[in-house]
Formats: structure tokens, sequence, C-alpha cells
């Protein structure tokens, strides 16, 4: 009896080496380890053998029904595997084949630019204030220390509408003052994005409408020097961790002193290129202390706040990232343009 | 304002390389956007933001030259041949100058002419091309006669664009040999001029400023006339009358008799023309040549033509303002009807110029002029300002400076500079001194500066001796009482305001001086302000990032349109506009009203070079019939607006499946459908719709929360017409993004996964046509309760199946409890009260039946 079982044994697993696949598996499992299979009806039939052999037989039984049941499982594993591998090799598959097409949207590279920088100051906790398109002139202009007629208007040129004293803003500066009067006397820490609008003839380098990001800060303690490490700080998120930065004295009516921050162009990293025009810098921003006379228009007294502001222009910044000569293609919206980014 | 180095000199000892002086002047706010080299070597690589140009002179090869023969040409009327020294050699040189005929065949020159020479092999600009060219001078026979070398033109040499001759230089030019890099090689600075620097319109203000920044003092130039005491004047000083002081602050004149009109000699010409003007004679030259020089602009009358005009021959001139309807024909030949606010210069007879911006051609210096009235004074600069943009005469370069401020203290001393001038290079005489009206005097600007102001605004302690040194070195006079310093401007500095505005422009100028670079970077000690939600723009930039999601590409239009254009979308309603006053062109005249005309245009313009097109914009339409609620004054609304437009193939084209579909209404709808699950907005209804941009039975009308929120549908085919769309349908919806923004909720709750298995079972129903997807999904809902998780519509039948004017619509329902397992009895049951309860209201058959 026990002989009997051991051929079952050799012979079902010498059987099991020459399965191939999951039929032949199958079929190997029905003969050997099946309810029907020899080995389990000698399991079921004990009460049949001698009581005294029937512990020996029986032990003897299950353990040879493990051990199929073990080379079983390892089989199945094994043809798995080679199976899998067969089928890659037998079929015909060119996997350079173009997959499935998928629509995908994108932002407009304008917004990208708009949400980086917002992303940025928002850690900085510069939190964004948006305000109206079309002002006034006193808003626009007077409120920021640019007083009509006086020689500094030359700086901008103005799209008016026909309503007298209404016009388009030529910069987010407005901004500031609806901004602080909104807080006075609360410190402020603001970016006020948005478009703005100038009379210019549209070319390569010049557009009637352009995004501005302008930023804000107003407290009892904000000085020059602040100035100078916050956006030292934003330059090195916006154009990498190595970016240096340089302040030139300028002129912005609402702002004093008032500087240009150049940053080492990140093109060349410094080196002089075509775009950096081989100087090795780029001009990115203006910014300076918020004037007095802005402060006082505010609803902040000069003697006892102190503030900074700033102002880049996303579209400009855009266009130094990732090379494009003509700002005319962020409003000509042609989607072979878009689609780069 | 372009600033030649040599004329820099003339008031500053400065030996620093011209990349560095541009560094120093950039930095400081006088931004150098260019450095023209002329004949000087250049740099490599500038550190700064100017850009370098210009033409090296080779030493050996370019040099003076004496010409001291002019003979005609054998062969050619319009060339002649110039005997020339070099300091070594006598040459012939061909050259078709038309400054040289006037000596053709005179024998040896009693004064040989100083001209510049350029040796065989140089490298110049090629004087007959209308750009920069180089060439090289080569050996060649010109009709018949050898040609190796050439007497330049200050084209040729990069000095300027003349052309019309060669070079002659002043009499006093160095000797035949001499490197012309030596005696006329230099670097013109092109300096940006901000408006609060107009002191720096001037040679000698760049001078001081330099001066400041290097701490070297300057030496300004003289200003005395000789006065010829022992000659009896036959002529008569004019009276001078101001009537409006406030206006004309300071009227000097000088007179200088008996002049000889003539060009002005090179060396004055080339300063000219290398800071950009035009040299006309030696009268006019000055005038120009001071200006740039101290920056007062000065006018020239002929002042026989104003004692001509007088009875008395002693002329009365006053400053005026116009009498109604007065006229004047300036320089420039343009017959001018005069505001009533422009300042005249005018004697008895009527206008003579306009006040500090251009002359009259009546009593303009010309050849014959002998006696010349020179003026030198102050007026308004916001009135000047008016009068140049009024009568648009920014060309004016004394307009422009005194439209941005010239101070009065430089009058005088400017007029006795340029009538010195004149009197020298024209030969003539001055008799009478000069005339100063002065009614409005300059009064000194004193402004308290506490030193402690310094730190608070910079945030650097700079030491007092350091800010005070600075502050004289830029011409203040500075007095110090225990902590305050008493800062006096300089009459010069127009720009220094009063009490607490001009100690944060004095302030400015310490920090300009002492230098950006060496104030410290720090971080924002200050209190953090309260930090709150944008929760209008973060949900603005929701609607975005779900559009997106959706396969849709966000577009960017312009906000400014026209009437014209918008009425291709809105033929009916059209208005009313934020119009502009002053467009650039006729298509972008007025606001835009309508965001969809915006992304149809763009739209459009894509198709033509797309297969698919899947646009959205989220930006402003401008209604100026309803204004802003938080605003005092009536400004238009800015109405936040959503537009979407899709159109052509679903898919590109793939190997996988080569069927190319047209996108239609349902495209739109689930995009519409998903922005709204996307959203989390709920409570909404989709009705049909009537407007004429869209076609009828295809349009329908959003409803949010009880509010319009707009419509989406398929372009009307009149209207697709008026655009170049293609072939394909155009889908298009236009939206108050508000009503989105509005409903979109703060947080809303998640459900749990279901624990009991779903029955999922298919009904089909036959219902009339008129009866829409969404009452059966409504009735279904209702009956279905709770336990009816999801309902799909998977077929939409018409045929003569399920008879006329009737539709088969097949949904699967799914049952879910959150309870327990549902038994095909509760299916069941629940099946029946759906059917029962769709046939009570619809009308509707299980199609089975």
């Amino acid at each position: 009896m026990l002989e009997a079982l051991d051929t079952i044994k050799t012979t079902a697993l010498s059987e099991l080496k020459k399965t191939s696949d999951k039929e032949t598996l199958r079929l190997w499992y029905s003969t050997h380890l099946s309810k029907n299979s020899p080995l389990i009806e000698s399991l079921r039939n004990l009460s049949n053998v001698a009581p005294k052999d029937r512990p020996a037989i029986g032990k003897h039984a299950n353990q040879i029904r493990n051990i199929l049941e073990e080379a079983y499982k390892e089989q199945t594993h094994y043809l798995h595997k080679s199976t899998a591998s067969t089928r890659q090799k037998h079929t015909d598959l060119d996997i350079t084949l173009p997959g499935r097409s998928v629509n995908r949207g994108r932002l407009h590279i304008a917004t990208q630019t708009l949400r980086r920088i917002y992303t940025i100051w928002a850690d900085m906790g510069f939190q964004i204030y948006r305000s109206r398109e079309i002002e006034t002139d006193e808003l626009n202009f007077e409120l920021l220390n640019i007083p009509l007629h006086h020689p500094a208007r030359d700086m901008w040129d103005t799209f008016h509408t026909n309503t007298p004293g209404v016009i388009l803003r030529t910069h987010t500066s407005p901004g500031q003052i609806h901004a602080m009067r909104a807080n006075a006397p609360d410190p402020i820490r603001v970016i006020l994005p948005g478009m703005c609008y100038r009379y210019e003839q549209i070319t390569a380098r010049s557009e009637i409408q352009f995004n501005q990001v302008e930023g804000l800060a107003i407290g009892t303690n904000i000085r020059f020097t602040d100035l100078k490490g916050t956006l030292t700080d934003f330059a090195r998120r916006m154009f990498g961790n190595s970016t240096r930065t340089r302040f030139r004295a300028s002129h912005f009516p609402f702002t004093e002193p008032s500087a240009e921050m150049d940053v080492e162009c990140f093109l060349c990293s410094g080196e002089g290129c075509r775009v950096c025009k081989k100087t090795g810098w780029l001009e990115i921003l203006g910014c300076g202390m918020v004037h007095p006379a802005v402060l006082t228009n505010g609803g902040y007294e000069p003697n006892k706040y102190t503030g900074f502001a700033f102002g880049m222009g996303p579209e400009r910044i855009a266009m130094l990232k990732y090379g494009i000569d003509d700002i005319r293609h962020f409003w000509g919206n042609d989607l072979r343009f878009l689609e780069q980014f | 304002m372009k600033v030649p180095l040599s004329w820099l000199k003339e008031y500053i000892e400065i030996t620093l390389d011209p990349h560095e002086i541009a560094r120093l002047l950039t930095f400081a706010g006088l931004e150098v956007e260019s450095i023209n080299f002329i004949g000087l070597p250049q740099p490599d690589q500038l550190q700064n933001q100017t850009s370098i140009y210009g033409l090296k002179w080779d030493r050996k090869n370019i040099v003076v030259a004496d010409i001291t023969k002019v003979e005609h040409h054998p062969n050619a009327d319009r060339l002649v041949l110039a005997q020339l020294y070099d300091g070594e050699l006598t040459h012939t040189v061909l050259t078709g100058a038309p400054n040289l005929f006037q000596y053709k065949d005179q024998g040896k020159l009693a004064q040989p002419l100083k001209v510049a020479y350029a040796r065989e092999g140089t490298q110049l600009y090629d004087g007959h091309n209308s750009s920069q060219e180089l060439i090289t001078i080569k050996r060649k026979k010109i009709r018949g006669v050898e040609s190796y070398s050439m007497a330049c033109s200050e084209k040729e040499l990069g000095i300027s664009d003349e052309h019309e001759g060669i070079i002659v230089f002043d009499s006093d030019a160095p000797k035949a040999g001499t490197p012309l890099v030596d005696y006329i090689g230099d670097a013109v600075f092109d300096i940006a001029i901000t408006p609060n620097m107009a002191r720096n319109l001037s040679i000698l203000g760049v001078a001081r400023e330099l001066g400041a920044l290097t701490k070297t003092p300057i030496d300004p130039p003289t200003a005395n006339i000789t006065i010829s005491k022992s000659i009896q004047s036959a002529l008569a000083m004019p009276n001078i009358e101001i009537d409006e002081p406030e206006l004309n602050a300071r009227f000097t004149a000088t007179l200088i008799e008996n002049v000889q009109i003539k060009p002005s000699p090179y060396w004055m010409q080339l300063r000219l023309r290398m800071s950009g003007m035009r040299p006309i004679n030696n009268v006019v030259d000055v005038t120009n040549y001071v200006m740039l020089e101290m920056g007062q602009p000065l006018h020239a009358f002929d002042y026989d033509v104003l004692r001509n005009r007088s009875e008395t021959k002693v002329p009365v001139i006053s400053t005026r303002l116009p009498k109604s309807g007065e006229k004047i024909v300036t320089l420039d030949g343009i017959n001018r009807n005069l505001d009533d606010f422009t300042i005249l210069v005018a004697d008895n007879t009527g206008a003579l110029s306009i006040g500090g911006i251009m002359g009259g051609s009546d009593s303009e210096v010309s050849d014959d002029t002998k006696n010349v009235l020179l003026e030198a004074a102050s007026w308004d600069l916001i009135n000047i300002r008016q009068t140049v943009t009024s009568q648009q005469m920014q060309s004016s370069q004394a307009g422009y400076r005194f439209s941005r401020g010239v101070s009065p203290e430089i009058a005088a001393r400017s007029n006795l500079r340029a009538a010195e001038m004149i009197r020298t290079l024209g030969n003539g005489k001055i008799i009478h001194n000069l005339i100063d009206e002065y009614p409005h005097h300059y009064v000194p600007n004193t402004v308290k500066l506490p030193i402690g102001e310094i730190q608070r605004s910079l945030g650097v302690d700079i030491p007092t001796e350091e800010v005070v040194s600075i502050l004289i070195a830029l011409d203040f006079t500075v007095e110090q009482k225990k902590n305050i310093l008493h800062v006096t401007a300089p009459a010069h500095r127009l720009d220094i305001g009063i009490a607490e505005i001009g100690t944060a422009d004095i302030i400015e100028e310490i920090a300009r001086i002492w230098g950006f670079e060496n104030i410290p970077e720090t971080q924002i000690s200050d209190l953090m302000p309260r930090q709150e939600n944008n929760t209008l723009l973060e949900k603005e930039e929701r609607v975005r990032d779900i559009l997106v999601n959706l396969g849709l590409q966000e577009v960017i239009t312009y906000r400014i349109s026209s009437p014209e254009t918008e009425q291709l979308l809105h033929p009916i309603e059209n208005g009313p506009y934020v119009h502009l006053a002053n467009p650039i062109t006729p298509e972008r005249s007025a606001m835009r009203r309508s965001l969809l005309s915006s992304v149809l245009e763009c739209a459009q313009d894509n198709l033509r070079f797309q297969q698919r097109i899947a646009l959205f914009e989220v930006g402003p339409v401008y209604l100026p019939e309803l204004s802003s609620s938080d605003e005092q004054s009536s400004l238009p609304l800015e109405a936040q607006r959503l537009s979407i437009v899709i159109s052509g193939q679903r898919l590109s084209l793939s190997w996988i499946d080569n069927r190319v579909d047209s996108m239609d209404y349902f495209d739109l709808k689930g995009i519409i459908d998903e922005l709204l699950q996307a959203a989390h907005i709920s409570d909404y209804t989709i009705d049909d719709a009537n407007h004429p941009s869209f076609q009828p039975g295809a349009v329908a009308k959003l409803t949010i929360d009880g509010s319009q929120a707009g419509l989406f549908g398929v372009l009307h085919p009149d209207i697709a017409s008026n655009y170049n769309l293609g072939e394909h349908l155009t889908l298009a919806a236009d939206f108050d993004l508000m009503a989105f923004v509005d409903a979109m909720p703060d947080q809303y709750s998640s459900k749990p996964i279901p624990r009991f298995p779903a029955i999922i079972e298919d009904i089909a129903l036959i219902v009339g046509d008129s009866i829409t997807n969404a009452e059966v999904v409504a009735s279904i809902v209702k009956s279905g309760g709770a336990t009816l998780t999801k309902v799909q519509l998977f077929d939409v039948f018409r045929g003569e199946q399920v008879g006329a004017n009737k539709k088969s619509l097949a949904y699967r329902l799914t049952y879910q409890s959150e309870v327990k397992t549902l038994t095909d009895k509760d299916a069941a049951k629940l099946r029946n009260k759906i059917v029962k309860t769709l046939q009570k209201e619809l009308g509707a058959q299980l199609r089975s039946e």
C-alpha cells in the first residue's frame, strides 16, 4: 500500500514536469489531486484499510498530498511566468506605435507664470489683492504722486475713455491706494496682479495690454534693506537658487528711493549672451520705498509708517525664461504657441 | 541725452575708463543705455545695462593729414585729385567731396586743409550705404587714376551720419601723421534721463553727478562777456515787460552787434553732431551748444527785424498770453492757432516766439543777420508742457527741457556764456550789458533731515560725516543742529520737495550716492499682517483647473475690442460700450462686452491650422450701464465671465481608430456636466432657450441656484457664417462666472464606499417625443429614493418599432442600500414603483410591454 502511494507520487511529479500550459496543468490536477484521483480516493477509503495500518498509511498519503499540492503551486507559478514571457515573444506588438490620443488641456503661459509668482509671494506672506482695470485719473496718477501735466506722466502713454477723467489703468499701482485705504492703519503685505493698458503700437516688444504684478508691504518697520532681502528671496525662487541680484537707482514718482532690480542672466549664468545683450544681467523689476505722499493718500502717516513697493511684468519674465522673442504671441493665442507650455 | 566723454572732461578731471563711468552713472540712476566708441578701442564686456558699438580706428592707418593742393580729375567732372601729406609721404587722393571743389586748381594752398586720412587696407564704414557696412580700402583705378587711400567723412569714421563732404578740421589741428584717435577719439554715452533728473539734461549736470560719485571737484564753464567800452552803440537795448511772472519768472537779453553769420568751427560742429544735433550757423549753433552744455535753452532774434517793427526803433519786448484768435508762424513753418494759456514773447506788432519752445519765422536769424538779440529766460514747466502737448511740439529740444524744469538761476550765466561765444565766433561786439528782468525770484529750499530718518527708511546706519560729505558733493549746504541736518538744495535742484517729501528726496540722494550695493539685505522683521483667503480668486482658478483637466486650452484675448467686431456675434443687442477716446486702431476702439466674441475670434484664427480646438477663457467684460457696488464713483462694472468654444474633430487622427468624428452638442454638454460636478454645484437646471446667436432647438439655458448662469449650445449657422470657422459645428458657451463661483461650496461631504452589493438593471421606456431626459430622470430619482444610487442613460432610439412621435430611452439603474444586501424582491418592488410613477407622470411605457 505504501509502495503504491510512492508510485503515485513519482508518476505525478514526473508528469507535472511535462505540463506546459494552463490546460495540461488543469488536467494533471484532476488526474492526481481531484476528488476522484487515486490518492484522494485512497484517503477517503481509509476505512477499508486494516485499523493498525491506518495511521501510517493515512499519514503517508497526507504527506504525499501536501508534496503534490506544493509542487502544483510551484509549477503553476513557473508556468505563469514562462507563458507571460512567451506571449511577449510570440505576438507582433510594435511597442513604438503611438498611444491612443488624449486631449490634454493647458493653462495659458501667462496664467502659469502668474501662478508661479502667486505661489512664491504667498509663501512669503504676501496675499493677492485685485482691483479694477478701468480707473480714474485720480487713482492711476494723482494719488500716486503724478499730478496732471507733471513731466513724470511722460512715462505712461495712456488710453483715455470717452468719460473725462476715466482711463484704462497704465499699471497695477492704483491697487496700492485701494489696498491701503481698505487696510489702514493695519500692516499690509499684498501683491496686486492684473491687466494693464498702454497706448502704444503693437510690436514684437510692446503691447497695448499686459499683466503686471505689483507688490506692497507697509508697516511700522519696513526698510530698504528688507526690500532688497525680500526681492532677492523672490529672485532665487523664481529664477533658481544661485541667482544673484543687484539694485540700481531709478525713478518712479510713487517710490523714493526708487530702484531697478537686475538678476544675473539665468540663461548664461552671467557670462553674457544674446538675451542679456552680453551684459550678464537682466532687468526684472522696478521697486522702491513708498513715497510719503502716497502713504498719506493711502491713509498712513508717513512719520509712523514706511513701506516698499515693486512691480514686475509676468510676460516679460516668461519671455526671458522660455526664449519667447515676440510679445504678440501672448494674446495671439496661436495653439502652436500655447501648446508648447 | 548724448554725452561725449571729451566734453565731460572739460569740467571734470576723470581718468576712469568709459565703461567704468557708465557703470557709476547707471547705478546712480543715470542709465547709460549705450556707449558709442568713436575710434577708441572697446572693452570686451560690460557688467551693466550698457550696450556698446563703434568703429576702432587703427592708430597707424588713420591719421591727420594735410591737403596741400586740389586739382581737377582728368576724366571726371565730379571728382578731384587732392595732394595730401600724411607726415611721411605725399599721396594723391581721389575724392568727390563737394567741400573741396572751392579749392580746385588754385595751385598750392596758402594754408593746408587738415583732414582725416585713411591708408590702404584700412577698415571703414561704407559712406554710400545707408546702414553701417564695413569695407576695406583697396587699390584700384577710378577713371584712369589710381586710388589706394582716402580722405574720410564723419560717416565713414562712424562719428555721425554726415557724408556731404570730407572732414576739414580747424587749422589748429595737430600735425600731419598724428593718429586720429589721439585727436578726436571719443566715447559718447547715451543716457536715459528720468523726469526727476531734468538737471542732468546737460553736460554740466552729468559732470556734476560724476563729481559727486567720484568725489572730484568740477570746474564749471566761464560766463563773462567782453564789453567793448570804447565804442558807442548805434542800437538801443529793448525794453522788457513781463506780464505773467508766474509763467515767466525771468527774462535776460544780450545784444551782439555786427556778427558775421558763417559755419561754426569744426570742433563745435563735431560736438553738436555727436550730441545728435545738426549744425546750422555759428549763432544758432552757439545757442544749441550752450543749451547742451548748461541746460538752459536760448533763443536768438534778428534784432534788426525787431527794430524795424518798432516805430521808435527801440523794441518793447513783452511776455504775455495771446489775444483771442492770435496766431504765429513758427520756425518749422507751421501757422499755429494759439491756445489761450500759451505764453508768448511779443513786441508791439505781434508775437515773436512761443516762449520757451520755438521762435517765429519772422525774426529768425538768417545769413543776412547782423545784430543778434539773445534771450535766455525761465518758464513755468507745467505751462510749457501744456503748450508742447497741445501744439504737438514734442520735438523741440527747448520745450523738452523747459517742460521738465530749468532753474531760473542759470539764465543770466548761460546768456553771458553764449553771448561771448557768439561774439568770438562771429567777430562781433558786445556794447551793452545784459538786461535781467527777474520778477519771480528763486527762493532757496531748506529741508529738515532728522538723522534717525535715514536708518528708519534705509535700514542702514550711514555715518553722519559721510551723509554730510555726500550732500556737499552734490552742492547741498548742510547745517547740523543737534540731531537734525538742515539741508539747503542748490538752485539747480528743482526736484527737491518741501517738508517730509523733501526729506525723502534727500534720503534718496544719500542712498544713491552711498550706493545701493552698499546697503545690506535683511528679512522683514515687521509684524506679519492677518492672513486670509482670497475666495473669489481661488474659485476662479479652480474653474480654470477643472476645464484644463477636461482637455480645454486656456486662452487670454485682447480686452479692447470694437462694437463692429462684437456685432458679428450679437447682431441685435450691442452696447453701451466703454469707448476709448484715443484708440490705436478702429478694431480696438472699445472695451469688450462679450467674452465669447473674443474667444470666437481666437477659434477662427486657430481653425486655419487645427483639426480640433477646445478653448476657454475666464476674464472680464465691461458694462458701463452697471456700476460696481463698492465704488462711490460710477465706474463701469467689470464682470467676470467664462466662455468656451469647441469645434472640429473629437480626437486627432489615429492608427487605432481612424474615424474622424466631429464634435457636437453633447461634447459641450459633457464638459458642462463635468464642470458642474467637479465644482460641486448640484442645484442647477438646464432648460430650453432661445437666443439669436445660437441655433434654435440646440441651445440650453443654465440656471444655477435660481440665477441665470448663461447659455450654451450650437452656434447659429447665420452667426457662424460671419466668421471663418470651417465646416464643423461650432459649440459655444457663455457664462457669468459669478454664478459658478457663488454656488461653489467652500466645503462638501464625502460618502462612504458602499458595504453592500448593488443590483443593476436596465429599463427601456417609450415616451412622447417632447418629454426630456431631464424630466424622466427627475421622475426616476424622485420615486427611486435613497436606494436608487445611479441613473445612466445608455440608449436613445426613434423608429417604427416605437411608433410615431415617440422615442425609446434606455436607462441603467443601480440600487444599493447602505444598511443591507438587497434582494431581488426589493429590487422588483422599487422598479415597479419607478415604472408606475413614470407611467403616471409622463405617460411612459416599458418597452418590453
